[in-house]
């Protein structure tokens, strides 16, 4: 079967040649759990994640591929509860490239790095025949705090509530607007959320699932909770923030903030009952001013998203197909 | 969902979506600065007029009587 | 509004069977969940409205084969990548070699063009009336700019024809939701023939929810009353007699044809091509009218007409999915097939 940039969109392609390649040799208890880091057993409970950074162009309003590389990999760690520590960098450099670029992002990452209180540790650089683009992998290790913190997609339950953390779209449009040509104001989320975790374990909440929101978008992720918990998810459309601007370039492209990207927004799901404290440490915590409930966990059929639509219908989300290519009429 | 013509040139212009800017042309129908108008595929097909509630909540009445 | 909405989810009077033939439609339609604010008795059919999915392979094979020529730059919308012809897409073709440039306005080929003058630059003008009122824009500046190496190879639809062969071949049609932008260019009058004929209601609509709606409760009390009219509920866009510099545009540089539709053949002159003066801007598009079926059990052809259920289709959702689409219905954001699969709208 050959590879297409559809494999990379996050969406169903992904997932299934991950289950059918990786997944398949790889089997460990540990890694069949799918989450955004890996939580292993040490003289303290240690998350690692890794992560690779392909983006072009490189530097786009409110972000570049250095901060990108440092955040999503801060985030992922973050969404098991770890406090994330270290990090190491592998530059993959192809022939042409400017160390001036190279400059610029390093310090982007060493800004960044400073702001999410991790420290780089290690790197490697490679050089390659090629057109001058640079790529970036890193891993990421964090610790969990005393006791036994565990979220897992699997842990949903009826009555639970959905929380996300701010307005959708803003990572994806900022890129297509630059590839694109659109002029506007739109800047990348690129933000570190460890911060935001940190709060939200802090609050007291009974917290089940918590999962950065990246490629793919909203949908996907809620439909992998949904199918992994088993559970019927119920969000309103009406609920979920996104800016005008936002919403602007989508009437132009044709696009759904439901399925674009973020660098800097999350998920959490926790008990109904605790719905107020989550809330209330998202938004006092950096970046998540537009912090909402969207959803809940609702009886109905097993693996479902549901969505209530402003018009007041209901629609039926699933993960994303393709690529999400602008439509046009 | 229409946009706003900010500029026009000749058969060219600059229309905004809510803080989008985009060249769209506007050969097929008479524009000014501040017009709301309809886009399709970077081109521009029609001014939005502000015809609406009148005619239609007549119609409605009609068609409830149905 | 909240009346109308009652009566949509509670109507219980015959069954009505009401189609729209707008991509744009199926799209808000699927976005808006349109479907289940309506009563078991409404059925909203999704009939052959989707520029993309009409598209016959012979098209698809001669825009590969245009993609493949050294020298040549093929430009589409999105959609029209992942088409298959009667082998493969523009996307495998792309990664064979093939130069595939995807742009969201046809005039954006114009300084892609005057940049590299060596090379031939073709669009995939592939579309209803709205588009063709865009190309109509494009030829014109290009005439006026002098540029000579773009060309169009078109596969242009016109409206009214289909709808009267939907009507003639299939029937149990009993009302039309008018496409919103082909009405923008065509004018409301476009309709009033096709209602005559058949007396069938017809009501041109916006693309929001609660524009869908309002339409479709007008469409049922008209049904129900027998009352065959064209009413116009877009009027912020809509007029009588449409744009008239945009269908004067049109007439000049393009003429009536027939034309090929994937899944229901040759319709006499539902289709537009380019005047014989301009045939310099052809890329070749003549007498591009056959379709081969990939799959002997696609019922794309009878899906489109609304004269099947997507999921009546022996392949829908087994063999053809979105990520593996057999036919055009799937594979547009726009096609009943993806929509039904994504949205899984079973139950109509």
């Amino acid at each position: 079967m050959r590879i297409t940039t559809e494999h990379g969109a996050g969406g169903h392609a992904t997932s299934e040649l991950i289950t059918s390649v990786f997944a398949r040799h790889f089997k460990n208890p540990v890694l069949m759990k799918m989450e955004d880091s890996a939580v292993v057993p040490g003289a303290m409970r240690l998350a690692m994640t890794t992560d690779s950074f392909v983006v072009t162009p490189l530097f786009f309003a409110g972000g570049d591929i250095g901060s990108l590389s440092i955040c999503g990999t801060v985030n992922d760690l973050s969404m098991s509860g770890a406090v994330p520590q270290y990090i190491t960098c592998g530059f993959i450099i192809e022939e042409g490239a400017d160390s001036d670029d190279l400059d610029r992002i390093a310090a982007s990452m060493a800004r960044t790095a400073a702001e999410a209180g991790v420290m780089i540790v290690g790197g490697d650089t490679k050089v390659v025949e090629g057109k001058g683009g640079i790529y970036i992998n890193t891993s990421g290790v964090g610790f969990l705090p005393e006791g036994d913190f565990t979220v897992s997609s699997s842990f949903c339950r009826e009555g639970d509530v959905i929380l996300l953390s701010g307005n959708l779209g803003d990572h994806h449009a900022a890129i297509l607007s630059a590839r694109m040509g659109i002029v506007n104001t739109i800047r990348s989320d690129a933000a570190p959320l460890n911060a935001m975790t940190a709060a939200l374990m802090k609050s007291g909440a009974r917290i089940k699932s918590m999962r950065d929101v990246t490629r793919g978008g909203l949908a996907t992720v809620l439909h992998e909770l949904a199918a992994a918990s088993g559970k019927c998810l119920d969000i309103e459309e009406a609920k979920i923030p996104v800016s005008p601007k936002v919403l602007g370039l989508c009437g132009i492209l044709g696009l759904d903030p439901l399925y674009m990207g973020n660098e800097g927004k999350m998920i959490a799901v926790v008990a109904g009952e605790d719905a107020d404290k989550a809330l209330a440490a998202m938004r006092e915590s950096p970046y998540g001013e537009n912090a909402a409930v969207i959803g809940k966990v609702i009886p109905g059929e097993k693996g479902t998203l549901l969505l209530e639509t402003k018009t007041g219908g209901t629609r039926l989300l699933t993960e994303l197909y393709g690529e999400g290519l602008p439509r046009i009429c | 969902m229409p946009g706003k013509v900010i500029s026009v040139n000749g058969s060219k212009a600059v229309v905004d979506f809510s803080g989008n800017q985009i060249h769209a042309e506007a050969g097929l129908v008479k524009i000014k600065p501040g017009d709301s108008v309809l886009v399709h595929a970077g081109c521009i097909l029609q001014v939005m007029s502000d015809e609406e509630a009148d005619s239609l909540a007549d119609l409605f009445k009609e068609l409830e009587n149905l | 509004m909240r009346d109308i909405r009652k009566f949509l989810l509670e109507y219980d009077g015959p069954p009505v069977n009401i189609m729209e033939v707008c991509g744009t439609h199926t799209a808000s339609v699927a976005h808006n969940g349109i479907p289940s604010l309506l009563s078991p008795k409404i059925r909203l059919i999704s009939g052959p409205g989707c520029p993309v999915c009409v598209t016959v392979t012979d098209y698809i094979d001669r825009l590969i084969e245009l993609s493949l020529t050294p020298g040549t730059v093929v430009a589409t919308f999105g959609d029209m990548l992942r088409v298959t012809g009667s082998k493969q897409s523009l996307k495998d073709a792309r990664s064979d070699g093939a130069l595939v440039k995807m742009l969201y306005a046809p005039s954006d080929i114009i300084p892609l063009a005057a940049a590299e003058p060596e090379k031939t630059f073709v669009f995939a003008a592939v579309g209803f009336e709205t588009t063709t009122a865009v190309y109509a824009a494009l030829i014109d500046d290009l005439v006026t700019s002098g540029v000579t190496n773009v060309k169009l190879l078109t596969s242009l639809k016109v409206m009214p024809p289909v709808i009267d062969w939907v009507c003639r071949e299939e029937g149990g049609i009993d009302g039309f939701l008018a496409p919103g932008h082909v009405s923008v260019i065509t004018g409301s009058n476009l309709f009033v023939p096709i209602a005559k004929e058949y007396k069938i209601p017809f009501a041109v609509a916006g693309f929001e929810g609660e524009q869908i709606l309002m339409a479709l409760y007008a469409l049922v009390k008209m049904i129900r009353a027998g009352d065959s009219r064209v009413i116009n509920l877009y009027p912020e866009a809509v007029t009588a007699e449409g744009n008239r510099t945009a269908q004067e545009m049109i007439a000049k540089y393009f003429e009536p044809c027939d034309a090929a539709w994937r899944g229901i053949g040759i319709v006499k002159d539902s289709g537009m091509q380019l005047k014989d003066e301009y045939k310099n801007f052809d890329a070749g598009s003549r007498d591009l009218c056959s379709d081969v079926t990939l799959h002997p059990e696609c019922r794309c052809g009878r899906v489109i007409t609304g004269a099947m259920k997507p999921v009546g289709c022996p392949l829908f959702g087994k063999k053809c999915t979105p990520e593996n689409p057999m036919g055009a219905c799937m594979v547009s954001s726009e096609g009943s097939c993806h929509s039904y699969y994504v949205n899984r709208r079973n139950d109509l």
